[in-house]
């Protein structure tokens, strides 16, 4: 691997940038490895790199039936965070914001990590007792996650303007400076040239189509290239759990919705923190680092593969924004896209072995951004050694069968 | 935007409905007399087809009915099949 550095740029603007070198290979893939990722996305591209860096496993493949990054990891709004209910939650995503920190100079890509905070606005005594909830769980874990009155808010968030007579008046709010936007095509991007270099063969515009078993054990995958035989497979295909899943014969609790994201025409530096509206259901907006305001909202209503969202999620987040920042009533939509995810039945990932020997999967659920990095290095250690990481032990699937769910069901908007 | 056909009050604006998830869903009949597994897999486990699928939706800002109808997941055509529960 070429190392980015500032001599490598200056060398190469004397030669007009002509020069760079690929960031990965494009190999053909080989007929046998010693595991196979579904899906090269953040979470896949980032398994295939920690197993190659902290297992020692370079005989390994991520398979991508478009291009990398081209299914959610490049749809999201870049917002990381560790703001969650339960302890099961909070050191696993606690362990995903200490990876971002330090990816940037491990992988030699800029993630352009930026730790803009997040503001939470209190708008019910529900939400107040699960802030509280959630920032004493948090503190536990030596997570800082505050509640602010409307003073703090005004300094922060000098456009912050409600309506008087908005519906649910906002009350407070609460503040976990740690949030943070990542650049999300550079996670992808960065973990793919990280796994190259370390001898993962990375294949795009391979699908695959089958799972082949003898006597239940995995013996290897069906793709458009071929057969390629393998004793593991680790899933991470984001929307399309159940269609992967069923070929091994599996069901998963889990149902396919689309989630949406628009952003107005960039304007200048407006909004530092993350501002989330009607809190824990409802809207969050940012300003990207190219000025465009970023919104989002919960996820479609009802399953679909459509990757197209529905205009009622739109119109009701656009209403709530207007409510806190009438000003943006002049904001012109520039673009809209929607991603799919899988969603557990109770809102937290699932990282596990499954009932067919040699299959793992990981499902990244409803803000699976964020978790890349943790997500990753715990599927890899569970992929090696057929053991879950202590950090994920309770995100498998043994979770619906003993009763012990993770619930985070109310986070789902809140990416 | 959908128009979901309710069988009382003819095609309604999606937002009016919930949907109830699968209809091929089947509640083991002896609840105690089945496994973990197959308890578990009947309570949380989907088929979350891609395609034409089965699923209830219930008209709750409407007369209020629950019924049936075949949409597909990929392209949101929706069909009322013979068979249909409403
Ligand atoms: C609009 C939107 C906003 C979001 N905002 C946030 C946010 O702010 N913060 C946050 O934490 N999360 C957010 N998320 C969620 C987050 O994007 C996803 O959870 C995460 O990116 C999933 O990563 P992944 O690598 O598992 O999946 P993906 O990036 O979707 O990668 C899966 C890959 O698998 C491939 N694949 C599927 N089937 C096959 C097959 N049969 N063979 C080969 N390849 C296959 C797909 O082509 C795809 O590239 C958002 C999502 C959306 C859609
Ligand atoms: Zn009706």
């Amino acid at each position: 691997m070429k190392r980015f550095s500032f001599f490598a740029l200056a060398r190469n603007a004397l030669t007009g940038h002509r020069n760079w070198a690929q960031m990965w290979r494009s190999p053909e893939p080989r007929r046998e490895y010693d595991a196979v990722i579904i899906g090269g996305g953040g979470h896949g591209l980032g398994t295939a790199y920690y197993l190659a860096r902290n297992h020692g496993m370079s005989n390994v493949a991520v398979f991508e039936k478009g291009w990398l990054g081209g299914g959610n990891t490049g749809r999201n709004t870049m917002t990381v965070r560790s703001n969650f209910l339960r302890e099961e939650s909070v050191p696993f995503h606690e362990k995903s914001l200490d990876l971002y920190q330090g990816l940037s100079r491990e992988l030699n890509f800029n993630l352009m990590v930026s730790e803009r905070g997040m503001i939470t606005f209190i708008q019910s005594s529900a939400v107040n007792r699960i802030a509280l909830q959630m920032a004493n769980t948090m503190h536990i874990y030596g997570a800082e996650y505050r509640m602010i009155g409307l003073d703090e808010v005004r300094r922060r968030i000098p456009i912050f303007d409600p309506s008087p007579d908005m519906r649910l008046p906002i009350t407070g709010a609460v503040y976990q400076p740690r949030a943070s936007m990542v650049r999300h095509d550079a996670v992808a991007w960065g973990f793919a040239r990280g796994a190259d270099a370390r001898g993962v063969d990375i294949i795009q515009n391979c699908e695959v189509t089958g799972i082949r078993r003898d006597g239940g054990r995995i013996t290897g995958v069906e793709t458009n290239r071929g057969f390629i035989a393998t004793p593991r497979v680790g899933m991470a295909v984001a929307g399309h759990g159940s269609v992967v899943a069923a070929m091994a014969g599996i069901r998963l609790p889990i149902v396919t919705q689309p989630l949406q994201a628009w952003v107005s025409e960039p304007i200048k530096p407006i909004l530092d923190e993350i501002v989330v509206i009607r809190s824990y259901y409802g809207t969050y907006l940012m300003q990207s680092d190219k000025g465009e305001i970023v919104i989002g909202q919960g996820c479609d209503p009802y399953p679909s593969y459509a990757q197209r969202g529905t205009f009622p999620i739109i119109e009701d987040a656009t209403t709530a924004m207007l409510e806190v920042f009438p000003r943006f009533r002049r904001l012109r939509l520039l673009r809209h896209w929607a991603g799919m995810l899988d969603m557990p039945y109770d809102g937290s990932p699932i990282i596990s072995r499954t009932d067919v020997p040699g299959f793992y999967v990981d499902v990244a659920g409803s803000g699976g951004f964020k978790t890349t990095p943790a997500a990753a290095y715990t599927f890899a250690h569970l992929i090696a050694r057929d053991e879950p990481h202590p950090l994920a032990a309770r995100l498998g699937l043994d979770r619906f069968s003993s009763g012990r769910l993770v619930q985070e069901g109310g986070v789902s908007a809140n990416r | 935007m959908l128009l979901i056909p309710c069988p009382w009050c003819g095609a309604c604006n999606e937002n009016e409905f919930i949907c109830g998830g699968e209809s091929d869903r089947k509640r083991p009949t002896d609840p105690a007399a089945v496994d973990d597994k197959t308890w578990t897999d009947y309570l949380y486990n989907s088929t979350n087809h891609k395609g034409m699928t089965g699923e209830w939706w219930w008209h709750v800002h409407g007369c209020g009915k629950w019924f049936t109808i075949r949409r597909d997941t990929v392209t949101h055509c929706i069909e009322s099949a013979p068979g249909d529960q409403t």
